[in-house]
């Protein structure tokens, strides 16, 4: 299985969701964790800068002005994390570590944080602090810091590193949801391919069970269990399709002999002779009847599926339309036939030739003098098209469904000849072919469309 | 002619038996494989009539057996197996022509007909004449007492068909398997209009009919008979 296919798997959309959801998680974790220890580490900084800002303001009730200038400058000269500075009632600096006050403004709890120089071992360097401002009775400003440039670096280590984590959780996820849904699509696949090989017409393959006894060995075994069934019923259909036609042939046979042999005995211009006649052309439209169904049946049952060969479909299009063109211009309607590119398929072309007649047959019947029919061979994005348009009265929307059906026919159409067979039969070649019968509006009149399969190189 | 019928539904025989013989041929008949093996070998026959579903040896062993004998005796096929599959698998096998059961007397008749002909070398022939209406098969032309007709392709093939089997009927089916090469049961009378408008081109205007309408079973191309 290729790297695009596994992909579009519903396997790898859990896995994709799962990983997501893990990514989310972990995010909100590390922030959490992260916006926790911040605020802890703030708190402490803050109970440092209140706990000084306590004393200081009791040095400066008990020393005065002097007193605070002299523990400030002491202070500051302590070389810790401590940052002081007294201003006066402009913010210009009187004395302490700090060049200047901090342009930026506090905030409403008189928090301010702020860049500041600092020599570090001959070079000046631009550090975070964090600090509160006082005002002095007297007019004086005082501010008091802590340095937080070690915590700041700490912090912006944690960002920068958040979404790379991020992204290993979700690379590593990836490529473990991917091994993890390998081995399950393996399995799948293998259910998968065994299921297009049945539905290609081969009944006897069967879903490899494995010896784990886990949910995808009971789901082959009943799949397996269905396919036997299936192949019975379908055998015994077939075994009925053929028994129903030899003894219903044999039967048909000698009823249709019996009566020509009788009209050969008969003077050609008598009543009798027309009465059998009459019967041979009930005899014959009954066998008409027979044969349809029965090759509806065949299709369906897909005795036929033998014969596929690549087929060009424009030349079929071009041959009916050929066939059909006396009977429409006897009708008065006109009947064109669009030129097409490459319509090759993989078919049966007498079940196709077939199919198309009876569409261009019933376009013809069904369309007023004057009207026109139009046959198509094209190739489209959805497949390999034959179209056969009209501008007759159409099919109402909600009959469309019911019209392929058995001996199905409108009221509209009791009265012309026909066997009600003729669109179950293009039904039946159509899905012998995978292909779609599609009855549309055309607006005015019937469109119907047999959309083929491309005629893709099946992969085994 | 002498004809073999080999078919073991012994009321269809009868039937198939009596109806050639009031047609004039000589028929043999054998109920089973290995008895009309047996008399396909022995004896000349002009054309073989052979079911398909046979006992003791099937229909397409006993033509395979006459082929592989030598023996080119034109055979028909008669077979209640309708698919195109069944049909390709006996011609494949050696058969001349296939019919499927129920059939219409006049169609097996009219094939019988079409596969003795089929003996003599008419393929060499380049020109077809019935009545005073020629068709010059190197040229494409047809032309009717002296002046030109003219015919679609189909036409021609049509009336080509018709012309080499003159005097012989001729079905829908086999015109439709032979001038447009499709084996299935057209929903309506589609070949008889194609038979009309060739008609109007060849007969219309001329004291005397060729294309005739042979009642209950197809049409045949011939000659004013002399009077």
């Amino acid at each position: 299985m290729r790297a695009p296919d596994i992909l579009r798997t519903q396997a790898y959309r859990i896995v994709l969701v799962y990983v997501a959801v893990f990514a989310v998680s972990v995010t909100a974790l590390l922030a959490f964790t992260y916006w926790n220890t911040k605020r802890a580490l703030d708190a402490q900084t803050d109970q440092i800068i209140e706990a000084e800002i306590t004393g200081l303001s009791e040095q400066y009730q008990q020393l005065g002005l002097r007193g605070l200038a002299e523990v400030v400058v002491s202070r500051s000269a302590h070389g810790g994390s401590g940052l002081y500075l007294l201003a006066n009632r402009f913010r210009q600096p009187i004395v302490g570590n700090l060049d200047a006050w901090p342009a930026k403004k506090e905030g409403p709890d008189n928090f301010v944080e702020f860049d500041y120089q600092r020599r570090v071992e001959n070079a000046l360097e631009t550090r975070k602090a964090r600090g509160r401002a006082f005002l002095l009775p007297g007019g004086f400003n005082l501010l008091v810091a802590q340095d937080v440039h070690e915590r700041y670096l700490t912090e912006r280590l944690f960002t920068t590193t958040l979404p790379w984590t991020v992204g290993l959780v979700l690379l590593l996820g990836l490529i473990g949801g991917a091994l993890m849904s390998r081995n399950m699509l393996a399995r799948l696949d293998s259910i998968n391919r065994t299921s297009a090989e049945i539905i290609d017409g081969d009944l006897s393959r069967r879903v490899p069970v494995g010896a784990s006894h886990d949910e995808f060995d009971a789901l082959a075994e009943n799949l397996n269990a269905m396919l036997d069934r299936i192949e019975r019923l379908m055998k015994g259909v077939r075994e009925v399709t053929d028994s129903v036609a030899h003894d219903l042939r044999t039967p048909l046979n000698r009823l249709r002999n019996r009566l020509e042999a009788t009209l050969r005995h008969l003077d050609p211009g008598s009543d009798q002779a027309g009465e059998i006649e009459a019967a041979v052309a009930e005899t014959d439209q009954l066998i008409t009847t027979f044969n349809a169904l029965l090759l509806i049946a065949e299709a369906d049952a897909g005795v036929t599926r033998g014969e596929m060969v690549p087929i060009d479909l424009a030349p079929i299009a071009e041959d009916m339309a050929e066939l059909y063109a006396p009977l429409a211009e006897e009708k008065g309607v006109s009947l064109s036939i669009t030129p097409a590119g490459a319509t090759m398929i993989d078919g049966n072309r007498s079940l196709i030739s077939q199919a198309l007649a009876n569409l261009v047959d019933n376009a013809i019947k069904y369309t007023p003098s004057g009207g026109s029919v139009t046959v198509t061979a094209l190739e489209t994005p959805q497949g390999v098209e034959l179209r056969v348009a009209d501008s007759g009265p159409g099919i109402p929307p909600q009959e469309r469904l019911r019209v392929v059906e058995r001996f199905v026919r409108l009221e509209a159409s009791r009265n012309s000849p026909g066997t009600g067979l003729g669109l179950s039969l293009v039904a039946a070649v159509a899905r012998l072919h995978d292909a779609r019968l599609l009855l549309e509006d055309n607006k005015p009149g019937l469109r119907a469309v047999i959309r083929f399969p491309r005629p893709a190189p099946r992969v085994r | 002619m002498r004809i073999l019928v080999v078919e073991d539904d012994l009321e269809a025989q009868r039937y198939l038996v009596n109806g050639l013989k009031e047609a004039g041929h000589v028929v043999d008949d054998a109920a089973d494989g290995e008895t009309g093996l047996t008399l396909a070998l022995s004896r000349p026959y002009d054309v073989a009539i052979i079911d398909r579903m046979l006992p003791k040896v099937d229909g397409l062993k006993v033509v395979a057996d006459m082929r592989e004998h030598a023996n080119t005796t034109p055979v028909l096929f008669l077979s209640a197996l309708s698919e195109v599959d069944d049909r390709v698998k006996g011609l494949k096998a050696g058969g001349d022509d296939y019919l499927t059961k129920p059939y219409a007397f006049v169609e097996l008749l009219a094939r019988i007909d079409a596969l003795m002909r089929r003996r003599s070398p008419q393929s060499v022939k380049t020109r077809l004449q019935v009545g005073d209406l020629e068709l010059d098969l190197l040229t494409r032309t047809a032309q009717r007492a002296g002046s030109a007709i003219d015919l679609q392709p189909r036409e021609f093939r049509l009336l080509e068909y018709l012309m080499r089997h003159a005097s012989q009927v001729v079905t829908r089916t086999m015109l439709l398997e032979s001038v447009w090469e499709y084996h299935f049961d057209p929903q309506t009378n589609v070949i008889d209009v194609h038979i009309s408008r060739l008609r109007a081109k060849i007969d219309k205007g001329f004291d005397t009919a060729l294309l005739h309408t042979v009642r209950g079973a197809g049409y045949m191309i011939r000659a004013a008979r002399a009077t």
